[in-house]
């Protein structure tokens, strides 16, 4: 047991949208074991981001239960959830999301600063995070002085820094070219192959034939859910 | 979070938008630019009216009997005006009278001035106060002499015309030749240059220096008082606790010889160092009243500039807060963020204030008689002002950017 990192039992997530109430996930079960590679799947409306939000804890269920790491999050408080989300979560982005005024150093170090790391064991941490995903020489340039593929690189860095248990990333070669977006697919199966946990939520098939697993959501419920038939070898 | 952080980010923003800072910090900056300046002026004031002011006029351990109060402010009736004008003028015999039975030890000299040309060898100095004065003025005054000496006891008791000329007079009349036993010409009558008093200085700069002593007594007199009266009589003692003393003495002695019953006022007026100051102490409280509060409006201006920057800040950078909680910041991270960089923005216009009060004030004592004297306290309560001002126009902004939800914040272009 102490081998899934993720257990979702029946989370339904509904919007109020004016007096309608919109139902934007009907149910979901989902386990993810340590070291999995998940592609979530499904087209717009299916209810893909709003189980990325709920999976990241930037969201919180209207019912059902979420275990992440040993812990349930599906009922905790704000503060609670934002030292879930530093401690256990690693996000990239589809846009990046850098801070621009801050230099790849400083971004990959935010996390740590929210999460009390020293200032030299930041430096350090986040020195060893750009190293790893091949951006030693680049990290006292600003994101509008790294070309899109270093940009992401600098997002998986940090994204890293705090050895999540998840890495989450919501389309991350979707504002890249396909040779960029190869690259970047690489450096998740690297991290995958190290022993990272890799959750990608993504709409190209293309890029979902990377992960080993592919879960497909329709209507707000999974349609299918199984071992990538083409798929990477774990 | 990490306040150096929040700091930088103020400090950045400051330097990336020179202008705009500079209009949202114009509030703060005004107010303690103002705050410093006055206070400046106004410590420099109560160092200067205390210092030379009231002892160079008056003196120290000093008091002047005199008909009616001469440094007066604000407003005086008619019936006063009349009232005082009415009173006789202080005789001859009440200061005898007066230097005869006092128990307290004191020095005594009487006192009446004019304003007259003098002259020598073609030269003529205007506007000279002639002093009619006994011997002991000098020490009264603190007059120190550079050359010559004194009137002697028996040149005052003689009413001789011997005279003791201001710094400024000898240098009009004779322009760095020696001045002692020259004759002077005052009123047509000639004056015997015995001694010269070393330079006083300027007050409100008005010169201390252009004046001449002569012997009560000598023939300029009967211009200067009538006969038989004087303007003052002067009274030192020798120090602050005997001059009380001095000073209720002399009032009994005064009332006795006027035969004033219990229920009469005093017709006569007694002025102290501490008197002549009543009026600028009344000038500089109002200041310290009015100067608050002109300072306050001048800061909650500036603060609600501040807030409004910090707002527009706030969502100009909703998707940075977005970032940043997705990270793990928490709603007092956020805060903190908002409310050091607003603290920063508006220390920064305090600081820039203070420099300009500073400078202001030095402006001040270099363009005009005023003095100034910077107050450290003034220096400390500016920047006081500055943190405080921005915090408080920042805690609005910074708990809408705590508040904001993550999701909603990330989407945001």
């Amino acid at each position: 047991m102490s081998d899934l990192v993720i257990q979702i039992r029946e989370l339904t997530r509904a919007y109020h949208m004016g007096a309608e109430i919109v139902h934007a996930l009907r149910g979901v079960s989902l386990d993810i074991r340590r070291n999995e590679y998940v592609a979530i799947m499904g087209p717009s409306g299916s209810g893909k981001s709003t189980l990325m939000n709920l999976i990241g804890c930037l969201d919180t269920p209207t019912s059902g239960e979420y275990w992440l790491n040993g812990q349930e999050v599906s009922r905790m408080p704000d503060d609670a959830l934002a030292r879930v989300r530093n401690r256990e979560i690693g996000f990239v982005f589809q846009t990046f999301n850098l801070l621009p005024r801050a230099s790849a150093l400083a971004n990959v170090e935010l996390p740590l600063v929210y999460g009390g790391v020293s200032a030299r064991e930041r430096r350090r941490r986040a020195q060893a995070a750009l190293h790893r995903v091949g951006l030693g020489d680049r990290m006292d340039h600003r994101p509008n002085e790294l070309s899109g593929g270093q940009r992401q690189r600098v997002a998986i860095a940090r994204a890293l820094v705090n050895n999540p248990a998840i890495l989450l990333a919501d389309e991350p070669t979707g504002n890249l070219d396909s040779a960029t977006s190869e690259e970047i697919m690489r450096v998740f199966e690297t991290l995958h192959a190290q022993g990272q946990t890799v959750i990608m939520v993504t709409h190209e098939a293309d890029i979902a034939a990377h992960a080993a697993r592919i879960v497909l959501l329709k209507d707000g419920r999974i349609a299918s859910d199984a071992p990538n038939r083409r798929g990477v070898a774990a | 979070m990490q306040i150096k952080d929040a700091i930088g980010e103020a400090l950045e923003t400051i330097r990336t938008q020179k202008l705009k800072s500079f209009f949202s910090l114009i509030g703060v900056l005004i107010g303690v630019t103002f705050l410093i300046a006055v206070v400046s002026i106004v410590q420099g004031m109560n160092v200067y009216m205390e210092d030379r002011f009231a002892n160079k006029l008056v003196g120290l351990n000093t008091f002047q009997l005199r008909r009616m109060p001469n440094f007066s402010m604000g407003n005086i009736s008619e019936e006063t005006w009349r009232e005082w004008a009415r009173r006789p003028r202080i005789n001859y015999a009440e200061a005898r009278y007066i230097e005869g039975k006092m128990a307290t030890p004191a020095i005594y000299s009487r006192y009446c001035s004019q304003n007259l040309p003098v002259s020598w060898a073609g030269k003529t100095a205007n506007g000279v106060d002639i002093w009619t004065a006994d011997a002991p003025m000098f020490q009264i005054k603190h007059l120190d002499l550079e050359a010559g000496r004194v009137f002697t006891p028996q040149e005052a008791r003689l009413g001789q015309a011997v005279a003791v000329i201001g710094w400024e007079v000898g240098d009009k009349l004779f322009k760095g030749a020696d001045p002692l036993g020259k004759s002077i010409t005052i009123e047509g009558l000639p004056y015997r240059v015995v001694g010269l008093v070393s330079k006083q200085g300027t007050l409100f700069g008005f010169s201390l220096d252009k004046f001449v002593v002569v012997p009560f007594d000598s023939p300029v007199h009967r211009v200067a008082c009538s006969l038989g009266f004087m303007d003052e009589l002067h009274i030192q003692t020798e120090n602050l606790a005997s001059m009380q003393v001095a000073l209720t003495e002399v009032e009994e002695l005064m009332r006795m010889q006027r035969r004033l019953r219990p229920a009469q006022e005093n017709n006569f007026a007694m002025q102290t160092a501490e008197g002549a100051l009543e009026g600028w102490k009344k000038i500089s409280a109002i200041l310290m009243v009015a100067l608050p509060m002109l300072v306050a409006i001048s800061l909650v201006v500036g603060g609600i500039v501040i807030m409004n920057i910090m707002l527009m800040a706030v969502a100009e950078r909703t998707r940075e807060i977005g970032i940043r909680k997705a990270l793990g910041a928490k709603r007092r991270d956020i805060l903190a963020q908002f409310v050091v960089e607003s603290a920063t923005l508006s220390t920064v216009g305090a600081a820039i204030g203070i420099a300009t009060g500073i400078g202001l004030a030095f402006l001040v004592r270099a363009t005009t008689p005023l003095p100034a004297a910077v107050a450290p306290w003034s220096i400390l309560l500016g920047v006081a002002i500055g943190v405080g001002v921005g915090m408080v126009a920042g805690v609005y902004p910074a708990t809408r950017a705590a508040k904001l939800d993550p999701i909603r914040a990330l989407s945001q272009e």
